[in-house]
Formats: structure tokens, sequence, C-alpha cells
């Protein structure tokens, strides 16, 4: 059989959400935020909310998240996200609006935006990328770093009498009434980005039925930032970062 | 059990070559061509066509949605 008679329409199986538009994402190679941003294109595209979506892009890596999916987005001042989508799902109730923050955004200087509006149980989807560094401004030490990981500010690992522990904010978000769904998620295999569109896709849905704050966290990698290729950034991941940050759903009522 | 065949469409210009896709790939299709674009990227090609099952794992690991995949069932 030739390659002519396989690549055709009726034979499809996956192909690029037409949500993604054609910019090309200005990531590092291998970088977690494109499978994400790909994976809320197909969740959206899937249920057909385009027109009734609103995005809030935070200040990191994806700040240029507007570039990339063809729905309404605004971008918010460092860390308060969920500030902006608190008023823009208040004024407009019957649009899905979900913030999308990195681990710099929502864990060090949005902690209290994103404390209180879980707490009043905005009807919002945060999908928080948990890196453990900020990649952007070059890899310096982040709250979700983990004890001992080398980062630029922490050139001899992070030291906890320095520095203090890594933070786990999803557990604690997990603790407030206001949330209804928290669950934390990878992108590294096939079968984990699987099970973290099924999470987007519920957090989309929990917006529908009103069942507060939904929020997803995706443990993701910096290649970059780590100095790691992309590879060996995912086994890092794996045998570091998923002792400190496992995996599954830590609330759902 | 029916057999099943399968090609890899790569945009090679949007490539970064991260090597993702040559991972998951089960059945060591995909691999980073010699040659690189116009970025100065290894891009991702279907290095060994005839072995692709079509299984998909290689789209959704794609960071920057550069790949295409089809599949067919062989009789």
């Amino acid at each position: 059989m030739e390659l002519t008679d396989i690549i055709r329409e009726e034979n499809l199986v996956y192909k690029k959400s037409p949500l993604l538009t054609d910019n090309v994402m200005h990531y590092c190679p291998g970088c977690s935020h494109g499978v994400v941003h790909a994976l809320i294109a197909s969740v959206i595209e899937e249920m057909g909310i385009q027109e009734k979506t609103v995005g809030v892009s935070p200040v990191g890596c994806s700040v240029l998240a507007y570039n990339y999916l063809d729905i309404d987005w605004a971008e918010a001042a460092h860390g308060r996200a969920p500030a902006v989508a608190t008023g823009i799902s208040r004024l407009h109730p019957d649009r899905y609006v979900f913030t999308y923050q990195g681990d710099g955004d929502l864990a060090s200087i949005g902690t209290a935006e994103v404390m209180h509006a879980c707490n009043r149980g905005e009807n919002i989807v945060i999908v928080f990328i948990n890196n453990a560094i900020y990649g952007m401004t070059g890899g310096q030490m982040a709250p979700t770093t983990l004890v001992g990981q080398v980062t630029s500010t922490t050139p001899r690992g992070r030291d906890v009498k320095l520095n203090g522990f890594p933070l786990k904010i999803t557990e604690l978000l997990a603790q407030l009434d206001g949330t209804g769904f928290v669950t934390r998620q990878a992108v590294h295999t096939p079968a984990a980005i699987r099970k973290t569109k099924n999470a987007l896709k519920k957090a989309f849905e929990n917006t529908k039925k009103e069942k507060g704050t939904s929020f997803v966290e995706v443990v993701g990698t910096c290649s970059s930032g780590w100095k790691m290729t992309p590879a060996e950034a995912n086994r890092w991941m794996v045998e570091n970062m998923f002792p400190k940050y496992p995996l599954g759903d830590i609330k759902d009522i | 059990m029916a057999k099943f065949r399968g090609a890899v469409v790569v945009d090679t210009e949007r490539c970064k070559g991260c090597d993702l896709c040559v991972i998951a790939c089960p059945s060591g299709v995909l691999a980073l061509a010699r040659e690189v674009n116009g970025k100065g990227y290894h891009y991702s090609e279907m290095a060994n066509p005839d072995a692709c099952i079509g299984c998909g794992n290689c789209g959704p690991v794609c960071p920057d949605s550069v790949l295409t995949v089809y599949k067919v069932k062989v009789q």
C-alpha cells in the first residue's frame, strides 16, 4: 500500500485542532505549554463553546497564549488572573471563563488572588502549569521548586533553612469549600495526556453545572530552565517531581 | 487479527526537533532528520514508514501540533 492511499481525509486519526492558530509558538522545543494549549483547544472544540469561552492569560512564558488559541482573551497583571476572571465570570455568567497560569504567577505573586477566588467558589476554571521554576525570566527558584533543586538563584540547590519548603498549593486549595474539582495531572506520555484532557473537559463541564471553582494542575517540564533535553526533563520530572507532586484527583464533588 | 497501516505527515517548517514524538512512537517509525529546517532544527520524519500502525500516539505529545496522523485497515 502506498502512502498516498493512506494519507486521505477519510483515514484521518489526529490533526491539529482548528482552534489553534497557525502562529508558530514561541515556546522552547519540548515545552509542556504547547501540549496543554492543544488539549484546551480540543476540549473547547469538542464541547462547541468557542464563542462562549474567555481565557485569562498570566505573566510568564504563557503570557502570549492569546496568539495561539482562537478564543476571546484578557491579559491580567502578574498573578491577578483569578481576579480578572472573577469579574468576567460575574458580568457574563453564561461564559466559560478560565485562567491559565504558571507556578511563578499563581503560587507566588498571585497566591492571595487564587486563594480568595477559590474560597469564594467563583465559577471559573484555573489551569495551573507547575514546572517548579520561573521559566521566562531565566530559571529562578519558584515557590514550587523542589528541595535541593538547582536553579539560577539557588546554585547549590534549594536549602530549606534559607528558602523554605516547596509549596503544595493544589492541596491547600482542595481544603477550601469553594473548590468543586481539584486534580493534578501531567502531559509526559500519551496516556497522561488523555487523562489531562478528560480532567480539563470535566472542569469546563463543571462551569456549566456551577459546581464552584475547578482547579487543574499540570505538572510540566521546563527543559531550558532545568538545563536538560526534553526527554531528560520528562524522566527527571517522573523521578523527582511526581514523589512530591503525586498525580490524581484530590477533590471531586 | 486485522492489520493497520498508518502514515504521519510532519509540518517540517514548524517542527522544533524536540524528539518527544520519536520517543512516544511504539513502532520506531519516526526519527529526526539529518537535514535541518529553516530555523535550524532537525525536524521529525518517517524514517521507517512501513512500520507505522497509525496509533496516533505521536500527535498529542507534540507541543507544536505539527503532526497529522492517518490510519487505514488492511484486509
